[in-house]
This record gives C-alpha cells, sequence and structure tokens, in this order.
C-alpha cells in the first residue's frame, strides 16, 4: 500500500436506489492506491450493488453523491471509459460466451497494452493449466470454479488500477484458495488497488484496510481484524439482513 | 463454347474469398465434385468414393457414394457456384454412405455477384449401419443480397449410423434464405443439425430442422445460431418427433436481434410418442445479453466492440 495520501477513489454520500427500494444510503469510501481493501456484510446488505455502481453499469447509476477517480468525478462517465481509466470488475457469477476461446476473452483484457502478462502465464497464476485451458470456448462445458478462475486472470490480464472483485472465492474449493491469494498479490505487485468483497476470512485477512456495509451504509473502517470482529459481533446476528429498507435497527 | 478453364478459375477464386484453399481442388488424392452454375465443370474420384454426375436442365444431379467399411481420411470438398449476376442453379445430390463408411463433406457455396442468381438443392441422405456422414456447407455471397437460397434434404440414418451438418451464411448479404432439412432416425442413431445465419438489410430466413426420432435410443439435436439486423426478418422452427423408446432431442434455438426494424421468430415443436422418449428445447431471442456486453466493456471495449465480439462468437 503506497502512503499516498489521496484516494484513488472516493465516495461521498452516495445514494443508489433499484425499483423504487434506496439501497445505497450514504457510502461513505475511501480507496487507497496499492491496496486491498476488503469489504464485509451479510448477504443482501448491498455490497455487489455498490461494486456495479464504481464500474458505471446503466442500471446502477447513483442517485446523488460525489463518485472521485482520482479526483474527477467520474459519476457520468459509461463503462466503457471506466475500464479505459483503468477500473474494471469480476462478477461474482461470470457470464458465458458461446464462440470465444479462453485465449480470445483473455486477450481482449490486454488490448493496447504493451507490458501484459500473456494470457497463458495469467491462466497459470490462478491454477490453471494452459495447455488445458487456452482453447477451450468460455461456454457451459466450463465449471462455476473454472469460469471464475478465468475472470481473475482475464482481470491479471488488464492490469487495471482498481480490480473490484465481487467474492472470487465463492464456489472455489479451499485448496485453490491459496491460488486467488496469490493472484490478489500478484495484482498488487503489478501496481493495482483492490476491492474486494469476500466472505472468506482467509482470503479477507490478506487486506490492508476492511469495511463494514450494513443497511446501504458503512458502518465502521480500519484495520482487518478489527472490522472482522466488529463483524462478527454486530453484522452476523443482525436483523438487517436482508432488510437494508428497514432503519429502526440501532448498530453497536 | 464454354471456357471450362476459365469458368474454373472464377469459381475458384470465389472459392478462395470465402476461406477455402484453392489447392484443396487440385489435389489428386481428395474427392471432388465441381459446379458451376448449370455446368458439372469437374471431378474427382479417389478409392471407396464414387461420384456419379450428370448436367440436367438448370443444373447438375450427383450421385455420392462411399463404399462400404470406407472411411475416407481427407475431407470431400464440394465447390457449388454461380460467377454471373443472374442465374439458376439446381443441384440435385443423393450421398450414399454405406454400412460403416465414415466421410467429412465440405461444400462451399459461392455467389459473389449475384443480383438474381437461385440456388437450389435438393439432397437425400441415406446413412448406413454404423456410417459416420459429415456436412458442412459454407456460403460466400456478395453484398446485393441477390440470392435465393433453397436447400431441401431429407435424410435417413440407420442403425448406429450418424449424421452431422452445418449450413453457415455469415459473410456477404444472405438474401432470401429457405432451409428444409428432415431426419429420420433408426435405433441408436444420431442426427444433429446446425444452421448459423447473419441476416442484413431485408434479408429474409427461414429455417425448418425436423427430426423424427424412430429408434430406440435414437438421438437428435436441431441447432440454430441467428443474427438479424436493419430490415432482416427470420423464422426457425426447429422440431422433434420422439416415437423410439427412450429416444432423446433438443432443440436448441439462440437468436439475436439488433435495432428495431428487424424481426426474429422461433417456434420449437416438441412430440412425444413413447412414453420412455424425452424432449427438451430451449430458445432466446431478444438483444444482444447485457451481462455479455458488461464484461466485455468492463474490459474497455465499446458499446459495438462488444456487440461484435459476441454476434462473432455466436455464428463463429
Amino acid at each position: 500500500m503506497s502512503d499516498d495520501p489521496f484516494p484513488l477513489l472516493s465516495l461521498r454520500g452516495v445514494f443508489l436506489s433499484r425499483k423504487g427500494q434506496e439501497i445505497l444510503k450514504g457510502i461513505d469510501l475511501d480507496i487507497f492506491p496499492g491496496e486491498i481493501h476488503s469489504l464485509l456484510g451479510m448477504n443482501g446488505t448491498g455490497k455487489s450493488t455498490l461494486a456495479y455502481a464504481i464500474m458505471g453499469l446503466p442500471e446502477y447509476r447513483i442517485d446523488r453523491g460525489e463518485m472521485l477517480w482520482e479526483g474527477k468525478d467520474i459519476h457520468d462517465s459509461p463503462v466503457s471509459d471506466r475500464a479505459r481509466l483503468g477500473i474494471t470488475l469480476a462478477w461474482q457469477e461470470p457470464a458465458r460466451f458461446e464462440g470465444l476461446t479462453v485465449r480470445e476473452y483473455l486477450s481482449l483484457g490486454a488490448r493496447g497494452r504493451t507490458l501484459s502478462l500473456t494470457p497463458a502465464q495469467c491462466l497459470e497464476s490462478t491454477g490453471l493449466h494452459p495447455d488445458s485451458y487456452l482453447n477451450r470456448p468460455l461456454d457451459h462445458t466450463l465449471s462455476g470454479g473454472e469460469r471464475k478462475r478465468i475472470e481473475l486472470a482475464s482481470v491479471l490480464m488488464m492490469r487495471p488500477k482498481l480490480a473490484i472483485l465481487d467474492e472470487p472465492d465463492s464456489g472455489i474449493d479451499a485448496l485453490s484458495l491459496d491460488y486467488i491469494k496469490a493472484v490478489l498479490r500478484k495484482l498488487i505487485r503489478l501496481g493495482s488497488t483492490i476491492l474486494l468483497i469476500s466472505h472468506h476470512d482467509e482470503v479477507a485477512s490478506i487486506a490492508d484496510r476492511a469495511s463494514v456495509l450494513c443497511g446501504g451504509k458503512i458502518l465502521k473502517t480500519g484495520i482487518p481484524e478489527e472490522v472482522a470482529r466488529f463483524f462478527r459481533n454486530h453484522c452476523e446476528e443482525c436483523p438487517h439482513v436482508n432488510r437494508p429498507d428497514r432503519e429502526d435497527f440501532a448498530h453497536g | 463454347m464454354v471456357d471450362y478453364r476459365a469458368e474454373f478459375q472464377a469459381l475458384a477464386e470465389a472459392y478462395r474469398l470465402s476461406g477455402g484453399n484453392v489447392q484443396n481442388l487440385e489435389n489428386p488424392h481428395t474427392g471432388i465434385l465441381l459446379v458451376s452454375g448449370g455446368r458439372l465443370l469437374g471431378k474427382n474420384e479417389i478409392p471407396g468414393l464414387v461420384i456419379q454426375g450428370e448436367e440436367i436442365t438448370d443444373g447438375v444431379r450427383a450421385r455420392i457414394l462411399v463404399q462400404k467399411e470406407v472411411r475416407l481420411q481427407n475431407p470431400v470438398h464440394l465447390c457449388f457456384g454461380v460467377i454471373s449476376e443472374t442465374g439458376v442453379q439446381r443441384i440435385v445430390a443423393d450421398f450414399v454412405m454405406e454400412q460403416g463408411s465414415s466421410a467429412r463433406f465440405l461444400a462451399h457455396c459461392s455467389f459473389p455477384n449475384a443480383v438474381q442468381v437461385r440456388h437450389l438443392m435438393e439432397g437425400t441422405v441415406h446413412v448406413g449401419r454404423n456410417a459416420t456422414f459429415t456436412y458442412e456447407e459454407t456460403h460466400y455471397h456478395g453484398e446485393r443480397g441477390g440470392v435465393e437460397v433453397i436447400p431441401k434434404m431429407k435424410i435417413i440414418v440407420a442403425e448406429d449410423g450418424i449424421y452431422m451438418s452445418q449450413f453457415k451464411l455469415i459473410q456477404g448479404s444472405a438474401g432470401v434464405v429457405d432451409i428444409d432439412y428432415e431426419a429420420e432416425v433408426n435405433d441408436r442413431g444420431l442426427a444433429e443439425m446446425e444452421a448459423k445465419i447473419y441476416g442484413k438489410s431485408s434479408d429474409q430466413i427461414r429455417i425448418k430442422e425436423s427430426l423424427s426420432l424412430n429408434g430406440r435410443d435414437s438421438r437428435g439435436l436441431a441447432k440454430t445460431r441467428v443474427v438479424v439486423k436493419d430490415r432482416a426478418k427470420a423464422e426457425v422452427l426447429g422440431e422433434i418427433i420422439g416415437k423410439g423408446p427412450s429416444s432423446r432431442g433438443h432443440v436448441d434455438c439462440m437468436e439475436i436481434i439488433q435495432g428495431n426494424e428487424a424481426q426474429a421468430s422461433a417456434v420449437p415443436r416438441l412430440l412425444v410418442l413413447n412414453d420412455t422418449a424425452k424432449l427438451t428445447h430451449e430458445a432466446a431471442i431478444g438483444s444482444v445479453d447485457k451481462k455479455q456486453m458488461q464484461t466485455l466493456m468492463a474490459r474497455g471495449l465499446s458499446e459495438q466492440e462488444a456487440v461484435d465480439v459476441i454476434v462473432k462468437g455466436l455464428l463463429k
């Protein structure tokens, strides 16, 4: 993590509604260059929504608040523009593509970059053997775990400034978690910053800082151990679970 | 007097433009049938492959037979084309795969200058016991959209036989396409049909793939991938009849529509006549998948680049 006092991404008072329901209710969050920032929260608390809003998906445009990228407002920037700025997202359930090979998909992320790793190197980093996977179609013949690892390899190919990883470890066997952690470290070595959404303590433990999201708000930000303790003590039994619309619960 | 050499060269050039390797057409170890307009330009038989051809009023009648237990190593090249702007080409083709034989046919259909050309294919395929027939038909059309492509095939797959076909029309303007394939599949036989077409401008596409699974443990797949844009229209009928005990069939249709003037429809029809048969279908029609688009855009592709990648993949 760098000593740069200026955040790469800064969210101030971000509100977002979907289908008439307010999901993000005033998010304040800073992501600093070179850090792994872990985002904790129970299911339904808005973690993926926040990830999509940062990526700029059209259905997840923020209603109000500020979203500053290196100090500049990116509120109106479409997905492609944000990607060109260096933001990318690894989906929790990545899309599959008929007729596209793993090699072709990985290569898309490296377009216009001169210092990219090769598709084989990126695949290998995720524990998938290039000879077995590069020419395979990126379709339903891949298991969920394989597809997720390829998604990580794709992010690695892109070498983004900010990688938003939405539960890269869900559906992955325990033995493969080491590969996930290795990819995270590699991204950091290559100069990326990571916003990591994860339920695995083991994966989240490599974060530099962590935040807890509950009821559409950031409740606490700090060092991962403290935040994890807060999460265990206050959130795991919290009645806010899947009820981000209710305001009548006090947090400790 | 017809200059056969010049006509061959024109057809070979069209074949090359459609992605073919012209050397294939001069290889003495490869089975070949060359038809330009209504003229039979040439043929090459190899051991185990018998090609009989004759010119008829507006085309060519051919009987192509692979002898018993012969398994051809190299694909057989069928090169059909109309080089002029107008004309009719009728191909009446009977394929016979004798017991235990195996062959792969690559049909290249080129109509690079068509303004008003009709290409009619009336075919039968008899896949013998334990034989394997693979047929891949790739079209190369010019951009003027003046082609009518009307292939009709009747296929019979004997016990343990395998029939697999792919029809591909993604280069140039499709024009009017009316595909009608029907297959009857006997015990433990397999028939898989696939059509991939890109419709643009005012193209009109109709695809009917029909499979009757008559035999015990027979299998069938009717698969279509169609993309339409501008004012193009596509209509897909995928039909499977499950008659045989434990027969299994699947209709898989995906159509992407771009713009508000194009039209696409899909009608899967499943008829089960045996209580141990099982037929399934999936059909998806709509714009390009949003999540696929966003995934590619999150890698830095523009919206149009993302659409191109998805469409190319679907039709590959």
